[in-house]
């Protein structure tokens, strides 16, 4: 990972070594994630990459009973759904991530507000393996 | 304080192909039935060599009919080459963008008649591929590695709307079952069936066969029911999503001053706004949509209206939650009050406030580029008297169109008004 750029592929690159990266902005504070060459609240380019602690808690979610390609290609499908979701990191953005290690027999049972901590998890195999960020419960 | 159009811009006349499958199609030839039907449509006739621009809102015709560039080959193929021919990309909300910019055009004096169009021709891949294909209009960096689908976002979006107002999911439900209603009786609307014909279907087919025949207390029972409507994204079933769909549709608009010279009966436009956000997860709200509430501000301001004068919308129910969201962005109702008017049927055509009398992108069907050219062609019929079985009571004279693309990084909104 070069710490230097922003670039929005460094956020991707940051997984692939265990890590959930954003930006903070030197001038009004405000923190982003994926990084952001500009911030979105003060335009300013003053902003440095930070790495998050990984906690959060559940926003929002779903489990996937008909999954896009590349996830039946990973082994999903509507007998071994996924969960996925949006969550909001302790320090204050929310991001998108696959929510693994909850009992998806009974999506009612999931509840809002959960806290989360950081995880990774590979999809694929041989060259095609490649890591995604996820989230688990606590 | 949005600002009026600096010139006042009418529609006078519509046109759609019916929507549905249609294997031995193009895209190209259901705009060919929509402008047909549209050139019908126009009380006092006009000619095609008069359109001076020619906006179309198509999502992806790249991955759907491996065809790029498609403007300037539909407007060959009805005729009007060399028009200034202009195709608008803004995923489901494309049509809607692109009668916007149709608008735009006529109201900077540049162009005095525009033809909007919009289509999609989405069956010809394999269902899973046509998932891909959606799924691109999300942020591929951030988003689709999630494992987000399309029905997955909204499903998302509906479990934080029923855990932040303690909503009952059978309000879904309830949304489907009304827009089927209403698409039963629309003859262009790739279901012409309601949910009780679809549940009396099944339980005749399994007679026929012979087979044990399923019994279902009521409609609820039936779409509750996971052999007959299974999920999709939890908690989005089969029949809270709009189908995959093939389809067509036109829009004349001309400068406010010479409608009359086209039609007794103009519909002018009198508000048009339109917002965009970033990606789902950076939203601090997400039982809402907050670019919809955006551009319908925009649009209320520029006509002068509040959602009390809006006598119905059609409004982008790409899924049941998306409508009930809708209501409350629209300002229809309060916030954690759409989930109540959906089951208390305030939202049928003899409710309150009538929203997709035409069956809605959930039964009327959602050829995705297609869909917001097409709201404005039940707008037309609603406004005229001309929306048969399904035409509302009393006098008609306020109508809203809303458009979505992706999850509400894009809402177009359109008012309208009949004046004689």
């Amino acid at each position: 990972m070069t710490e230097q750029s922003l670039h929005s592929k460094v956020f991707n690159q940051a997984i692939a070594e265990n890590q959930l990266i954003g930006s903070h902005c030197l001038v009004c504070g405000n923190i982003s994630v994926p990084q952001r060459q500009i911030c979105p609240n003060c335009h300013s380019d003053q902003v440095e990459l930070i790495k998050t602690d990984g906690r959060g808690t559940l926003a929002a979610f779903t489990v996937i009973y008909v999954p896009p390609t590349s996830m039946v290609e990973a082994g999903y499908n509507a007998k071994n759904p996924y969960c996925v979701g949006i969550v909001a990191l302790g320090e204050g953005p929310r991001i998108s991530a696959q929510i693994v290690g909850l009992d998806l027999n009974s999506p009612e049972n999931i509840s809002i507000g959960m806290p989360l901590k950081q995880t990774f998890v590979v999809r694929g195999e041989g060259d095609a393996a490649k890591k995604f960020l996820a989230f688990e419960p606590v | 304080m949005a600002k009026k159009l600096s010139r006042g811009v009418a529609v006078v006349g519509v046109g759609m192909s019916k929507f549905g499958v249609f294997p031995e199609k193009t895209s190209r030839d259901l705009f060919v039935e929509a402008f047909q039907e549209l050139r019908q449509s126009v009380q006092k006739g006009f000619n095609p060599k008069d359109i001076e621009a020619f906006y179309m809102g198509n999502f992806t015709s790249d991955h759907f009919e491996n065809q790029a560039h498609l403007a300037p080959i539909v407007a060959s193929w009805v005729g009007i080459s060399p028009v200034a021919s202009t195709r608008i990309e803004d995923a489901c909300a494309s049509g809607g963008v692109a009668l916007r910019q149709g608008v735009l055009a006529i109201a900077s004096g540049e162009v005095d008649m525009v033809l909007v169009g919009g289509l999609e021709k989405m069956t010809d891949l394999p269902g899973a591929k046509v998932t891909d294909a959606l799924a691109l209009a999300a942020d591929s960096l951030f988003e689709i590695p999630a494992g987000f689908t399309f029905p997955g976002f909204y499903a998302t979006m509906a479990t934080a709307y029923i855990d932040q107002y303690k909503a009952d999911p059978d309000a879904l439900l309830r949304v489907g079952i009304k827009n089927h209603t209403n698409g039963a009786l629309n003859e262009k609307a790739q279901f012409n069936q309601t949910i009780k014909d679809v549940m009396l279907g099944k339980q005749r087919k399994a007679e026929q066969k012979g087979l044990p025949v399923p019994q279902w207390e009521d409609e609820i029972a039936f779409l509750k029911d996971p052999k007959s409507n299974p999920m999709i994204a939890w908690p989005l079933r089969l029949f809270d999503c709009s189908p995959v769909s093939d389809g067509a549709a036109a829009v004349l608009l001309v400068s406010e001053e010479m409608a009359e010279k086209f039609t007794d009966q103009p519909i002018y436009v009198v508000g048009s706004g339109q917002a965009s956000d970033g990606a789902l997860a950076e939203r601090t709200s997400l039982s809402e949509i907050p670019a919809a509430e955006k551009a319908s501000k925009r649009a209320y301001e520029m006509a002068g209206l509040t959602p009390e004068d809006i006598d119905f919308a059609e409004v982008h129910d790409c899924f049941t939650i998306a409508e009930i969201m809708a209501t409350e962005d629209l300002g229809f109702f309060a916030r954690g009050e759409g989930w109540k008017a959906a089951m208390d049927g305030r939202t049928a055509r003899d409710g309150s406030h009538p929203v997709n009398t035409s069956g809605g992108l959930k039964s009327k069907g959602h050829p995705v580029g297609a869909s917001g050219v097409a709201q404005v062609v039940e707008v037309w019929k609603q406004l005229h008297g001309l929306a048969g079985e399904r035409q509302l009571r009393g006098n008609i004279r306020h109508a809203l169109t809303h458009n979505v693309g992706g999850t509400g990084q894009t809402c177009v909104v359109h008012i309208f008004e009949k004046r004689n």
